[in-house]
């Protein structure tokens, strides 16, 4: 192994930090795009050189870059996100239908074996495709026409689908969530699709065990059990073992529910991560101290992680797509934060080191392992 | 030719670092203006303009001879200095934010 890349998409550009497989020592490259915000940056599992940006400003709207050297150079792709046919109407915040309006791409997900094809998470939610890396998308129709759209409403970050998870086993699945929609999974290629919310109960809803309407925060999933699937939702850590059918809470003894992030260790499936924080209205941690909860069960008994991490006058957040883990031998776990600091570590989360801090609002971070 | 200067994010985009110069066949008129910009810096388009609807963008101004020409009618004529070169065509970025 060579090295360790790290993407960290922030409100202000996009940073590289790089290091070899000690990962002690990193190297920060950036900002790319400066003053732009990258909701999410992500590589080709094929080609890790293939890198996807999403760029977006206020301003001046949405744009895709890519890289095909690793970040070092890059050029801009399409970014004509239209919606296809008929845009129809979702319930807004007053409970009025509201057409479809495209705001931004939030997550980019890179095809595990093509390496032109790559999926696009948009806000208002839709599902976008590319099979010819990035020059041309195509709205996957058939997820924003679902006959329980109109019922879609946004949370209070909008109306995004942040989460695709592409089955590692099944060509044909793609699991997808939806704020505040909830989780939906596909079995054709995109074609159909199905809400798989059975089990979640989300009490700032009229109905908490309705079809639609969760405001699931991420979900995650460990490739050698693709039917296992964790979810952290606006409140409550989930769990399903059929593909989304089903979900039961996990939550245990987590001080508090509520958070962004979920993650899986790269070689224990029942080993998960989340980074709780305090409530849906303190949006920082608890008791102003850093802790991610590890659950080596596959949840219900959590403990803290601290060793290295501050453990007093610290009111970050942790935002949903900001945590990845490598899959080096020692798995490392790296989360960004609402203060701009990463902290990594290389030994499955027992310590953490900051690897660099004071960077903008950090938005996502993924992990490439290079060869 | 039409003078153009964008703003810093636009320059970046287009790999340009001054005023920019564009042929406007025809009248010179703020759609005419953008199409011609769009037309030689093709990764512009979407940035200004809504692409599917033509509509400025909430947060895109558009000056020119000290006025704010953001919305004026795309296809009136644009002021005499700006047809002739004597001024140029601003396209600003709002001031957004506190």
């Amino acid at each position: 192994m060579s090295g360790v890349r790290l993407l960290v998409g922030t409100r202000k550009g996009l940073f590289i930090l790089t290091s070899d497989a000690a990962r002690q020592d990193w190297k920060v490259d950036g900002p790319h795009f400066a003053g732009w915000e990258i909701y999410h940056a992500n590589g080709s599992p094929v080609d890790p050189d293939r890198i996807y940006v999403s760029q977006s400003g206020g301003w001046f709207g949405q744009l895709i870059q890519r890289s095909d050297d690793g970040g070092v150079t890059w050029r801009q792709v399409d970014h004509d996100f239209t919606y296809a046919g008929e845009v129809g109407d979702h319930l807004w915040y007053d409970g009025t239908p509201r057409p479809w309006e495209f705001k931004r791409i939030w997550h980019l997900e890179p095809s595990r074996t093509e390496l032109d094809v790559v999926y696009a998470g948009a806000e208002d939610a839709a599902l976008y495709k590319s099979t010819d890396g990035g020059q041309k998308w195509e709205e996957l129709t058939g997820l924003r026409t679902h006959t329980s759209a109109p019922k879609w409403q946004p949370g209070a970050g909008g109306m995004c689908l942040h989460t695709i998870i592409l089955d590692p086993v099944n060509p044909e699945r793609i699991f997808v969530a939806i704020s505040a929609a909830g989780a939906f999974r596909t079995d054709d290629g995109g074609v159909t699709w199905q809400p798989i919310n059975r089990g979640l109960k989300s009490d700032g809803i009229p109905d908490p065990d309705a079809e639609v309407g969760h405001c699931v925060h991420r979900i995650a999933q460990h490739p050698s059990r693709p039917d296992t699937l964790f979810m952290q939702k606006h409140w409550d850590v989930m769990r399903s073992d059929d593909a989304g059918d089903n979900w039961r809470e996990i939550s245990g003894d987590l001080p508090t529910d509520f958070g962004f992030p979920i993650a899986v260790h790269a070689h224990e499936p029942e080993t998960i991560y989340v980074v709780p924080i305090t409530s849906d209205y303190l949006h920082y941690v608890m008791d102003g101290r850093l802790r991610v909860y590890r659950s080596r069960t596959g949840g219900e008994q959590w403990e803290p992680l601290t060793v290295g991490l501050p453990q007093e006058h610290c009111y970050v957040n942790v935002l949903r797509d900001a945590m990845a883990v490598d899959t080096l031998d020692e798995c490392g776990v790296y989360f960004g934060t609402s203060a701009g600091q990463v902290y990594g570590s290389a030994d499955s989360g027992d310590t953490w080191k900051a690897l660099v801090t004071d960077l903008p609002p950090i938005c996502s971070v993924e992990v490439q392992v290079l060869p | 030719m039409i003078r153009v200067i964008l703003p810093p994010h636009l320059r970046t985009l287009a790999q340009v670092t001054g005023e920019v110069r564009v042929e406007v066949p025809g009248e010179v008129t703020q759609r005419h203006v953008l199409d011609a910009v769009e037309q030689r810096f093709p990764m512009l388009v979407g940035t200004m303009r809504d692409r599917g609807t033509g509509e400025r963008r909430a947060l895109v101004r558009f000056f020119a001879c000290e006025e704010d020409l953001s919305n004026e009618p795309p296809d009136a004529a644009l002021p005499d200095r700006v047809a002739t070169g004597e001024e140029p065509f601003m396209v600003v970025g709002a001031m957004a934010g506190g």
